[in-house]
């Protein structure tokens, strides 16, 4: 690494105490690079053994790497605590400006911990961090406001990030998410509420400081090789025109969009909230995470006319993107374009994971259908599916969580299904809400091996796609040790923190010469072990925390509804998980000489 | 011929701040040190962005409360700065009411575009071009 290089400062802030420092650690970094692989590391010496994760003893790490305000598409910070929504690993990632801010402030990570007394938000600038009084801030109805009045009340607009939570983090509900940049999120495993269990509303970071290079000429060539294949790439003028929402129609046409909670695998009102339709009626803006050419984020510009008040409009510009219109729309069985956005739009104002809210919803309505809850329990709501209204409302009363039920429901699908039944249906792995792919054993493996329990960790449901159009055979074994592979390249790359949608420009020799030009050479055998222990070092955090992969709960629901590969098959799976369990979890190999 | 920067359609900005970088990068570093453009959000992401260039004033601000003869008008229009005779006042940073004075903090002295177009040929969108004055 580079002697001027700020990557291994880690920032600490004791929230308790007040007070925070720095700490130079350059090991970590040599050994971690950045991103996940430092994360995990600084997890593993800050979470203790069975930490309660809304306790104060559990850590906020945020971590970013050596490419970030370096090179294009290097925009993501690695979010790594404990998740209160699975009690185990979590671990978010987001863009917005929150690499780059917190990289050009001078650090490569920043660990929080303990617990305010009171709402506190930070603010981290020109290497100082100040403690902001937020009790004003604390209940306030809408994310947006909180983000509009630290945005005015802080200096550095431009350069900084402001990551925020909304009520639903502040009362606890353990899929709330950090919104940053209004239109980014950590959305999944209850980042939000792990803030708000420590009285912390916000934390504003800024920084345009200058990063060295070991080598101009080498830098300007890996950086222009880079910047030339992200804006001329086709995946990524795709990204560009319909963002990530250009897949409901494909995933619809092959039987792979999850329709009211999974009963089917099409769905009829498809056309209505699909990329092409929502693009050509709605789509009102494109942003970019700081540093990416690419520009994926879309904003629909939603005019909703006041009841009572003739000719005047609200008009709300809203984020979407593939998950979110599953989650909110095919997978609630609602084609009303106005008034899923309407539920989106709640789900901001409120900071809930889209992804979590939505299947949640979706399994409280088919066990109303079923009988196993009445509206006794949803306190006089019959959620239908399409009834956005009455889906409003019921995310509004997750967040005030007036009884049982929706006390229940503030903890996820399978905790709802473990109290009222329903497990079956319940459309979650390893705990986890499902994302939007029915595409077949691959996407589903990936939800239960996972480190996260997230579609990202290793994107079977891609796998599952090339499968299907190239007609393989597949076997336990060979999926798994796709999979496998996959998610620990994919350790390399959030450890550099690149945006997975450039994974296919950021190739194995793309990443040497870049991190060579930043003064950090890596050869392709050190970047291949470098993901490999990631992931075993993530998995061993999940067996120390309890978790089992033999013990996964498969819901039925899964293996009834076909995917485009056919009907699913639970010995299949279970094979699959067993393979991955011994790839992703080997015992440690006895090196040359060691007896 | 002198160039200068132009902001084509601000609309179309998405706040990438490639240009941004590109114009730190011609110093040779990482990072945002030393730009001399500036984006950022107008008002909270929802409502875009605004981007700040000099546009080479044909009789600039800047140039009137320089004490010391550091800034001097180019010939077609914009400045250059002479950065051994500037003492670091900072009346050209209050004088731009663009705000397309930037400031050094590690140096304390004003970032002065050169209308080289680094930015520019950064730009996916078409938001900004250099022109000939």
């Amino acid at each position: 690494m580079l002697k001027d290089d700020p990557l291994p400062r880690v920032l600490i802030v004791d929230l308790a105490r007040r007070r925070s420092w720095v700490e130079e650690r350059p090991d970590l970094f040599a050994e971690g690079l950045g991103g996940a692989g430092v994360a995990i590391r600084l997890l593993e010496e800050e979470c203790p053994p069975g930490a309660d994760p809304l306790g104060a003893e559990n850590p906020i790490i945020l971590a970013v790497g050596p490419l970030v305000g370096l090179f294009p598409l290097a925009s993501k910070t690695v979010a790594m605590f404990k998740s209160p929504h699975t009690g185990n690993l979590g671990e978010s990632h987001a863009g917005g400006r929150s690499a780059v801010s917190i990289r050009l402030a001078g650090y490569g990570a920043i660990v929080i911990r303990g617990a305010s007394p009171t709402p506190v938000y930070l603010v981290v600038d020109g290497g100082q961090v100040h403690f902001r009084d937020a009790s004003a801030l604390w209940d306030m109805r809408s994310s947006y406001t909180v983000g509009a009045v630290i945005r005015d009340r802080e200096g550095g607009s431009g350069t900084r990030t402001i990551m925020r939570i909304g009520r639903a983090g502040e009362r606890g509900v353990s899929y709330a998410c950090v919104i940053t940049e209004t239109y980014r999120h950590f959305g999944r495993l209850g980042l939000g509420a792990v803030f708000g269990s420590k009285k912390l509303k916000a934390l504003v970071v800024s920084g345009d400081r200058a990063l060295p290079v070991a080598d101009r000429r080498g830098y300007r060539a890996a950086y222009d090789a880079i910047f030339r294949a992200a804006t001329a790439s086709p995946l990524m003028q795709k990204y560009h025109q319909l963002g990530t929402a250009m897949n409901i129609l494909p995933l619809n046409e092959i039987g792979a969009l999850p329709t009211r909670n999974l009963q089917q695998g099409r769905f009829e009102g498809a056309e209505a909230i699909s990329g092409e339709h929502l693009a050509e009626n709605y789509l009102g803006r494109r942003l970019a995470c700081a540093h990416c050419p690419v520009a994926c984020i879309h904003l629909a510009t939603l005019r909703t006319p006041y009841p009572n008040d003739p000719y005047f409009y609200k008009t709300t510009m809203l984020g979407y993107d593939h998950e979110p219109i599953y989650a909110l729309g095919s997978m609630l069985g609602g084609s009303d374009v106005a008034g899923m956005f309407q539920l989106l739009d709640e789900a901001e104002v409120q900071g809930l994971d889209v992804m979590s809210t939505g299947v949640t919803l979706a399994w409280a309505t088919e066990a109303l259908q079923r009988g196993l809850i009445s509206t006794a329990e949803t306190d006089g709501l019959a959620l239908a599916w399409g009834d956005y209204p009455a889906y409003v409302e019921a995310l509004q009363r997750i967040v005030t969580q007036p009884n049982d039920f929706y006390r229940a429901l503030a903890r996820g699908v399978e905790h709802a299904a473990a109290r009222y039944g329903g497990a079956d249906f319940a459309l979650a792995c390893g705990g986890h809400e499902m994302a939007g792919y029915h595409t077949g054993p691959g996407g589903y493996l990936t939800y239960l091996t996972g480190a996260r329990h997230s579609h990202l960790d290793s994107a079977g449901y891609s796998f599952d796609q090339k499968a299907a159009a190239q007609g393989e055979t597949l076997t336990p074994e060979s999926v798994a040790e796709a999979l496998l592979q996959e998610e620990r390249w994919r350790q390399v790359l959030a450890s550099l923190v690149v945006c997975f949608f450039a994974r296919g420009i950021y190739t194995a020799e793309t990443v040497q010469q870049a991190l060579a030009a930043a003064g950090c050479e890596r050869s392709a055998g050190e970047l291949a072990r470098l993901g490999e222990e990631t992931l075993r070092r993530k998995n061993a955090f999940k067996r120390r925390e309890g978790f089992d992969p033999s013990a996964l709960h498969i819901p039925r629901r899964i293996l009834e509804t076909p995917t485009p590969l056919g009907t699913l098959d639970e010995e299949f799976l279970r094979r699959a998980i067993a393979h991955f369990q011994a790839g992703a979890s080997p015992a440690r190999q006895t090196e040359p000489g060691e007896q | 011929m002198a160039k200068r920067l132009s902001v084509l359609d601000a609309d179309r900005c998405v706040g990438c701040q490639a240009c941004m970088f590109a114009c730190a990068r011609r110093l040779g570093h990482g990072g945002l040190a030393g730009s001399c453009i500036g984006v950022r959000s107008a008002g909270g992401m929802r409502r875009g962005f605004t981007v700040v260039v000099c546009r080479a004033c044909p009789d600039p601000p800047c140039v009137r409360v320089c004490p010391t003869d550091a800034l001097t008008a180019r010939p077609g229009g914009g400045v250059h700065l002479r950065h051994e005779l500037c003492i670091g006042c900072g009346n050209c940073v209050q004088a731009c009411p663009l705000r397309a004075v930037f400031w050094d903090r590690a140096q304390g002295k004003p970032l002065i575009c050169v209308y080289c177009g680094a930015c520019a040929a950064c730009c996916p969108y078409e938001v900004i071009a250099l022109e000939e004055v």
